[in-house]
């Protein structure tokens, strides 16, 4: 079961991904983009990441996708041209290539490598927000407030930047 | 019927292929919104990486560097994309290799 989700999901990834490349226009990218996160969101779960999970889909694909989606519709960007010309049966044909060298290479090295455990769900249960929570203000307080200064400062930086006299 | 599991390394292979498509569109293409995003998916691929190494060593911790990732990639597209408009602004273009000045 966790295996067809796994199979499934990371499929939707790496389709979402190729697609990310290969499109010409910024709004289509942006939601290739928010396909990759939610998919990832759920791959975070399979691995015992809930809280992780739920940081993914509400400031990942929910906060910076936002302000991707809002800054492409202000700057009203159009498709870009193309940097090659390549006939649309190519374009798609080197798509499908891509895949099944991908997968061949992630065959070669899956064989090299040595037996590495497999993912049961369920068995790592530290992943929730209480457990995260209890690091974060203990262990990591430093680097929490580091990080807080470092917002702090991106929130006025691009205040500053955006203003209307540069 | 055996239970059909997934390996570890299969999300790491994953993660691998993700970068590898991140850093392809950083490479190739020249719309700068565009670029930004592939910087996003690299950053995502890398995030996926450690939270398998968390499951792998059963600890928090990979969870932890994440959610920091996640918080400098928010502070990173509020910077960069206030740098994408005042470029907007200044050269009416988004395309990268019209933004060229600094190269004479």
């Amino acid at each position: 079961m966790t295996a067809i989700v796994f199979l499934i999901f990371a499929a939707f990834a790496v389709f979402c991904g190729i697609n990310l490349v290969l499109q010409t226009h910024p709004i289509a990218s942006a939601l290739s983009l928010i396909g990759v996160m939610g998919s990832l969101a759920v791959l975070y779960l399979l691995l015992g990441g809930e809280f992780i999970a739920m940081a993914q889909v509400i400031v990942y694909a929910g906060a910076i996708m936002v302000l991707f989606v809002f800054v492409i519709m202000l700057l009203n960007a159009g498709a870009e041209a193309a940097t090659f010309q390549v006939s649309r049966f190519v374009k798609y044909f080197g798509a499908i290539l891509l895949v099944f060298f991908l997968g061949l290479v992630s065959f070669v090295i899956q064989s090299q490598l040595p037996r590495t455990e497999n993912v049961v769900f369920g068995a790592f249960q530290g992943g929730s927000a209480l457990d995260v929570g209890r690091k974060l203000f203990t262990t990591y307080l430093l680097p929490f407030e580091v990080v807080s200064v470092l917002i702090l400062i991106a929130i006025v930086g691009a205040i500053v930047l955006a203003r209307k006299e540069v | 019927m055996p239970n059909p599991a997934v390996p570890l390394s299969w999300y790491l292979i994953l993660s691998a292929i993700l970068f590898a498509l991140g850093v392809a569109g950083f490479i190739f293409r020249r719309n700068i919104i565009t670029v930004f995003m592939s910087i996003e998916l690299m950053l995502n691929a890398v995030n996926l990486t450690f939270v398998t190494f968390s499951y792998q060593f059963k600890q928090v911790d990979g969870h932890i560097y994440s959610f920091f990732v996640m918080v400098v990639a928010a502070a990173e597209a509020a910077v960069g994309l206030a740098i994408i408009l005042t470029v907007f602004k200044n050269r009416s273009t988004l395309m990268i290799d019209e933004v060229n000045s600094m190269k004479y």
